[in-house]
């Protein structure tokens, strides 16, 4: 079967079965996912632009009347498709803790303080080269209740669209030399360790701002249609 | 900038987590405004105005109160709103996509209109079918499934049906409910009646 886009790239998600991560005992299915060849309905997706996405919301720390408590980091990097090309034009969109490790969200009852001046969301898209900049505040790590003592690494959550309905990609960027990654179901649920090693960001110090924020660099790489296969690396 | 070179694979997928509600879907609740809705309706949009609705279910039948729904899929003619798609498309707001975000009890809705037909690779009419994604709590990777309709002979000889064995095609159709434009469909991740879900 001839896919448009190669198949074998999906080798780099984590098996929808990762038993050391409960909440996906009950949700993953049971039977083989189906290969269908990709028609129009897989090689197009949703076309989105500047329409979508308000002036100053890629900047978190602004969308309050006062700046919010932590640590003003600079996100950036290129979306690229798996071939090295940048992909223009694409709806990213990003949620997170605060820097204390809480979310804004309702059910989220961490005893961490919530911050009136941080909401954690904000999207951007991607210019004619496919870079895309962020101005937030540091995540904290926060303790679940997957099992004893477990705690997630600090991360944003990103949601990207890209070329077609198959490139779509929601995923979690890290920050680099997380004592926690060991420890975490989630980040370890990727099986291959340089595949793990893509979601972490790295420290920017040339695109550190003095005096004002620390930078990390995070390429987001989605599916290419003459992607090599992994195994021939 | 960074020099392009060439990655040695695609960024992995992570779970949506439970708490992406006020970023991704927060529909009024939260400090934070919609980018999609649950609807791909827009004034220039010709075709048949339908209502898609469902719950999703874990693989123990429980509700599962958050997950996150997305549709793509061609207007009434069949034409995508991309320029991948060389046809014409002469409603220039329709857009094809939206996103939803399940209730408490698992529930979801859509309001757009019936897909028209797309041809496969070889040319052969596809029955109206929506493409869907699945993204959850619990789910590493989002899933894929299709949405076809109980009310289209079409579905006989539609090519990606023919691939699924025939006692597990109907968690790919919506059913129609009485003379409503109103289509049912229920989300099993898991379990007897689990949804059929496509690598692609």
């Amino acid at each position: 079967m001839t896919f448009i886009y190669p198949v074998d790239s999906n080798k780099a998600h984590p098996l929808p079965l990762s038993p050391e991560y409960k909440s996906s005992i009950k949700r993953a299915p049971n039977k083989p996912l189906i290969p269908m060849r990709h028609t129009l309905s897989e090689l197009t997706g949703p076309v989105y632009g500047h329409e979508t996405v308000r002036e100053g919301d890629s900047d978190l720390t602004t969308q309050h009347s006062g700046e919010p408590i932590g640590e003003r980091i600079i996100v950036h990097g290129h979306v690229r498709d798996e071939d090295g090309r940048g992909v223009p034009n694409s709806l990213v969109e990003i949620w997170q803790a605060n820097a204390c490790g809480r979310y804004v969200h309702v059910r989220d009852q961490h005893p961490a303080p919530l911050d009136p001046n941080f909401t954690g969301a904000g999207r951007t898209v991607s210019d004619a080269s496919g870079y895309y900049r962020f101005v937030t505040i540091k995540p904290g790590a926060y303790p679940w209740g997957n099992h004893h003592n477990a705690w997630r690494p600090a991360h944003i959550h990103l949601s990207v669209f890209g070329h077609s309905f198959v490139t779509r990609l929601v995923t979690q960027m890290y920050f680099p030399n997380d004592p926690l990654f060991p420890f975490d179901p989630i980040f370890n649920s990727v099986p291959d360790e340089k595949a793990r090693a893509r979601m972490v960001s790295s420290f920017d110090l040339e695109n550190t701002k003095p005096e004002w924020a620390l930078c990390y660099r995070f390429d987001i790489v989605l599916r290419g249609k003459n992607a090599t296969p992994m195994e021939n690396h | 900038m960074q020099e392009s070179v060439k990655p040695d694979g695609i960024t992995p997928s992570q779970t949506v987590g439970p708490f992406f509600k006020y970023g991704l879907t927060p529909t009024g609740e939260y400090a934070w405004n919609d980018a999609f809705t649950n609807s791909t309706l827009t004034p220039d949009v010709t075709g048949d105005c339908i209502r898609i609705e469902g719950r999703v279910f874990d693989g123990d039948g429980v509700a599962v109160p958050d997950c996150m729904l997305e549709i793509w899929q061609p207007d009434g003619q069949g034409r995508f709103a991309d320029p991948q798609d060389k046809r014409a498309l002469p409603n220039a707001s329709f857009r094809g996509f939206a996103r939803c975000g399940t209730d408490k009890d698992g529930n979801y809705a859509f309001d757009t209109i019936k897909p028209g037909v797309v041809p496969d690779p070889d040319g052969k009419p596809q029955a109206p079918h929506i493409l869907l994604a699945v993204f959850g709590r619990g789910m590493l990777r989002h899933l894929y499934t299709r949405i076809y309709f109980s009310d289209e002979a079409g579905n006989a000889a539609d090519p990606v049906l023919a691939l699924v064995p025939a006692d597990r095609r109907a968690t790919l159709t919506a059913v129609r409910e009485g003379g409503k434009a109103v289509y049912r469909l229920d989300l099993h991740l898991q379990g007897d009646d689990e949804t059929v879900f496509f690598e692609v």
